[in-house]
């Protein structure tokens, strides 16, 4: 292994890091800072880009044994006693998400661009430590680090809320923190008890050595370790009924914030079932599947459900993601390799529309100073781009064919409807409901006459609005069209997670 | 090495090295009570600090020397030198020296005549270098008296404020009742044991049957060291303390003296061997954590909040010592060393902190006079927010690695219970840590609070506290590695090896 391979994840994880300590040392030229804080967030993703390039898609198949599944891994001993270490790595399922990651912050740094006129240090210092937290949770194979990296993200998003956030801004930031942060606490025990029982946080030790059976007590205990982990990536996710902070946080994040927010940090929630609830308690993960598959069918239709009689636009779409969450859980719960497909293609795609949905929510409020719906009507004569690209990415979030929802949503559905017809049958309603919500709404605020004379002297889409949005809408067609250029990396993956899956219903449907 | 026969009652050349810190930190204190006198009221701030932070200097450097001379016991078996009391040792005059140095500007914006403050600061160390290196159980007395008296005073320095008077009188009487009872612990246990050297003490009891008046002593000594480190239910005292005393003293006594007292506590529990401790503790690290951290919850005085902070944090470190088997113990004891060093980094930066936002007559303490500090001065604000997330225990920090430690201990030894009230009420601590982040970053300013600019010593104190936060937090290996060392000296010392009866240390054991 060359020795960019070797360090590339740390180089993407802590570039943005590295950026922000150097914006403490600039001066306080707003202009400046922002101009520095995009190049770091775009440099990130330059970096990034260099893994799907590098990366060996059908390399978990053909693994020697005692050979890691993982790529670009990099392990050294950190603290010696309790015996953690600094190992990076990623496979199929974590890549997408690292570069999903850094997809999305440059945007991010855009559509802040005039919103943020206060603080501007600050917000972008916030904005890149954020991106770096994010980044190694995905990164990390080392359980204390991932905790680590998982709660850096707390502090950061906290800030963003409380201090850039609108009205009941603390509010928001508060019932955020102390959510994550309660749910977070039953993970750390778990981990915990963890290493208390085999001597190592690495995860591919520990995977291993359950897997064989040589931690002591684990048949008792891992009910409890698996709850444990599922609280707190459920939280996160937000799985119904765990969802109430996400409405507050999003509509009262400013539009960065709901980006990275819905984009990513929902992200880890669902990516941390994966890795950990599936790939350390398989065996729980099968027998507690009914009713987590249960409450992720509620959540895909509360979720919907609530989001239609919203009156404001930014809790719609922060509902709307409940909803499509609970298909991510539901693809994952379904353990068939469709599904699971599925369910990390909607993690990207979800992360890509909704992100758009909430700039474009944001460039509205940044006009009009709400997000109340009754507010509007008739936009689309004086704003025809916006309401074009507002089309788009709503359509990729309805999933119509040809844009990412729907590639994503069919595999999961496609995963349900094996596992259980009903299971496929409750869910496919859910895409029903996001039609209409999306569209309603959709509606209400481009189509008819403009009802509020302020309204027609709207101006369009800026510069730096279209260079933040229309990337999203760039990715969404290509993710739809071309699915397989994502699929060829992730599907392995996925199939080495199910090959450690005890007695597997249907191994090899669905491709 | 030390080939000279140690006869008993006349102390040798080596006697006087294993009490270097504690005689340099004495003579220190009296040169400070001597040039008092001599300069006058204005500059006596400056130069009586000078000479105070000169003398805590000095004692670091002469606990390197006595580290660096062999170790053992000395003046006729009641003080030992090892790895554990060295590390004590270090941990109290480094707490000493930063709280000096963070006094410079608060006495001189409260108008307070320095006269014997750095003086009583510095014998106050004496007491609790005293009570770590001591294994003789009426010395350990002596050395609390002196610490306790020193604080007493230091409680009641802001004289013209009579919650200051309050505070010290308050902390006075408990204080001597406490020790009181720690004293009439002692006596009992040398009546039933016939001795009160603490290795003695620890054969005896492996040996011959533990009667009544055993646990009565017990419990007694418990009750006296329960006091000192303020852990439920013993701690009703300390918020009251905490409010009325000079800030940077709150931030000495709050770290300290528990030091040193939690150091006493490791002896007695694990040296002895204590019996019939588990509940005693396992009930005292519950009551602690959860009174303290709920009590906290409803504080509007920064002062009170973190008064009732420390009462939970003590009952995290205590946490550490619910452990019975040979194996758990010394990863108990470890990990209860590096709680104290941690906990001592971010409270005195914490303190620090207070102490130079309350301004003349502590009038800014409240939590609406934090608001908006973030904006008004954002490096205070960021410097506070560190200490407080590692109050918290969030990755990256001191604070994260101490509560790590004491409860992977804790679930080592199959403390599930304890471990789960541990890990939910640090959760339930985080919210009041937060609300002082949220008021500072995240609410504008009401009222006008003046905020004078930093002078050198405090920034330097709280550079240091800093430092060693965030070392702690991402390298806390080395500081670890020594706490373990000196826990598995602590450990053979008891009576687990019967065989080494006579003379438990051979005098000349050397550094590894």
């Amino acid at each position: 292994m060359n020795f960019l391979d070797q360090n590339i994840l740390t180089l993407v994880t802590f570039a943005p890091l590295a950026g922000a300590l150097l914006l403490v040392l600039l001066p306080r030229r707003d202009r400046d800072i922002r101009i520095f804080s995009f190049v770091v967030s775009l440099l990130a993703f330059g970096l990034a880009l260099h893994l799907p390039v590098h990366f060996h898609r059908d390399y978990p198949l053909h693994l020697q044994a005692n050979q890691s599944p993982f790529q670009f891994e990099f392990n050294k001993q950190w603290i010696s006693t309790p015996n953690i270490h600094y190992h990076m790595g990623i496979d199929g399922l974590s890549m997408w998400l690292v570069v999903l990651t850094t997809f999305l912050t440059p945007l991010c740094v855009l559509i802040s661009w005039k919103p943020v006129h206060d603080r501007v240090k600050e917000f972008f210092i916030l904005l890149l430590i954020m991106e770096t937290a994010l980044i190694g949770v995905f990164t990390s194979l080392d359980l204390f680090l991932f905790y680590f990296f998982w709660e850096a993200t707390l502090i950061p998003m906290a800030l963003l809320i409380g201090v850039f956030g609108h009205e009941r801004k603390v509010y928001a930031a508060v019932k955020f923190f102390m959510y994550t942060m309660i749910a977070s606490v039953f993970m750390l025990a778990a981990i915990l008890w963890l290493y208390a029982h085999t001597g190592t946080f690495d995860f591919v030790e520990i995977r291993d050595l359950i897997a064989k059976g040589d931690v002591s007590n684990f048949p008792a205990a891992s009910l409890w370790l698996f709850l444990g982990f599922f609280i707190a990536f459920a939280v996160k996710v937000p799985l119904f009924p765990f969802h109430t902070w996400l409405p507050d946080a999003h509509v009262e994040a400013p539009t960065a914030g709901s980006v990275l927010l819905a984009g990513v940090l929902l992200k880890m929630g669902t990516y941390g079932m994966l890795r950990f609830n599936l790939g350390l308690f398989p065996e729980q993960s099968r027998h507690n599947a009914p009713w987590i598959v249960t409450l992720a069918l509620i959540g895909i239709i509360y979720g919907a459900l609530v989001a239609m009689v919203q009156p404001n636009m930014k809790k719609l779409i922060a509902y709307s993601s409940v909803s499509h969450l609970g298909f991510v859980v539901l693809g994952i719960f379904s353990f068939t390799q469709s599904g699971i497909n599925g369910a990390v293609f909607v993690m990207l795609a979800h992360g890509i529309s909704t992100g758009g949905l909430f700039m474009l929510a944001g460039i509205l409020h940044e006009r009009r100073h709400t997000y109340e719906i009754s507010e509007f009507g008739g936009l689309a004569s004086p704003m025809p781009v916006y309401a074009t690209s507002y089309l788009i990415v709503l359509l990729a979030s309805v999933g119509l064919p040809l844009l990412n929802g729907f590639v994503g949503e069919f595999l999961v559905l496609n995963g349900a409807f094996q596992a259980r017809p009903i299971y496929g049958i409750l869910g496919a309603t859910g895409v029903i409901w996001s039609a209409c919500y999306l569209l309603w709404m959709f509606q209400r605020v481009f189509y008819g006459k403009v009802t509020h004379a302020v309204n027609n002297s709207l101006s369009d889409m800026l510069g730096f609005e279209k260079a933040a949005v229309w990337p999203c809408a760039v990715a969404a067609l290509v993710m739809g069209v071309a699915p397989i250029l994502w699929l060829g990396a992730i599907d392995p993956a996925v199939q080495a997670t199910l090959n450690s899956l005890p007695q597997m219903v249907s191994k090899v449907v669905g491709q | 090495m030390m080939a000279i026969e140690q006869i008993p009652g006349i102390p040798q050349n080596l006697d006087y090295i294993r009490i270097l810190p504690e005689l340099v930190l004495s003579i220190f204190g009296i040169i400070v009570m001597v040039v008092d006198p001599l300069v006058d009221e204005e500059k006596s701030q400056k130069t009586l600090g000078i000479i105070g932070f000169v003398g805590a200097l000095a004692a670091l450097a002469s606990t390197w020397y006595m580290a660096h001379q062999p170790w053992g016991l000395a003046f006729s078996n009641t003080i030992r030198v090892d790895g554990f009391s060295i590390f004590f040792n270090y941990l109290i005059i480094a707490i000493a020296a930063v709280v000096i140095l963070s006094s410079f500007e608060y006495m001189a914006v409260q108008k307070i005549r320095a006269g014997e403050y750095y003086a009583l600061i510095l014998f106050s160390a004496v007491g609790m270098s005293l009570m770590a290196s001591a294994v003789e159980l009426v010395l350990i007395f002596i050395g609390i008296e002196i610490s306790s008296i020193s604080t007493y005073i230091l409680a009641g320095f802001r004289r013209n404020e009579a919650a200051s008077s309050e505070s010290s009188l308050k902390y006075f009487l408990l204080g001597s009742f406490a020790t009181a009872f720690f004293l009439y612990g002692v006596a009992l246990m040398f009546g039933a044991t016939g001795s009160t050297n603490i290795d003695t003490i620890g054969q005896k009891l492996q040996s011959g049957e533990v009667g009544p008046l055993v646990f009565t002593a017990m419990a007694l000594m418990f009750v006296g060291l329960g006091f000192k480190v303020a852990v439920a239910p013993f701690h009703v005292w300390t918020p009251d303390v905490y409010e009325g005393a000079p800030a940077p003293v709150v931030g000495f006594m709050s770290t300290a003296p528990k030091a040193a007292a939690f150091a006493v506590l490791l002896r007695v529990v694990f040296a002895i061997n204590a019996p019939g401790r588990f509940w005693f503790l396992w009930v005292a690290a519950a009551l602690s954590m959860t009174l303290g951290n709920v009590g906290a919850l409803v504080q509007t005085n920064v002062k009170r909040l973190l008064a009732y902070s420390s009462i939970a944090h003590a009952g995290y470190c205590l946490v550490a010592f619910a452990m019975t088997s040979q194996e758990t113990t010394s990863t108990g004891i470890s990990a209860a060393m590096f709680y104290t060093a941690s906990y001592a980094a971010m409270n005195v930066g914490a303190f620090a902190v207070v102490s130079h936002l309350a301004n003349a007559g502590e009038r800014y303490v409240s939590l609406e006079d934090y608001e908006g500090l973030g904006r008004t001065s954002p490096l205070l604000a960021a410097t506070l927010t560190v200490f407080l997330l590692s109050l918290i225990g969030i990755p990256m920090t001191g604070g994260f690695f101490a509560k790590f430690y004491v409860f992977s201990a804790a679930l080592k030894a199959n403390l599930i219970w304890l471990t789960i009230i541990g890990v939910l009420n640090s959760a339930i601590g985080a919210y009041y840590y937060l609300r002082i982040i949220v008021v500072m970053y995240m609410r504008e300013a009401r009222k006008e609070v003046p905020v004078s600019p930093v002078s050198f010593g405090l920034g330097l104190a709280l550079v240091i506290s800093i430092v060693a936060t965030l070392y702690l937090g991402i390298l806390p290996n080395s500081v670890l590695q020594v706490a373990q060392h000196s826990a598995q000296e602590l450990i053979p010392a008891a009576p687990a090896h019967a065989g080494v009866a006579q003379n438990p240390r051979p005098a000349g054991d050397l550094r590894p």
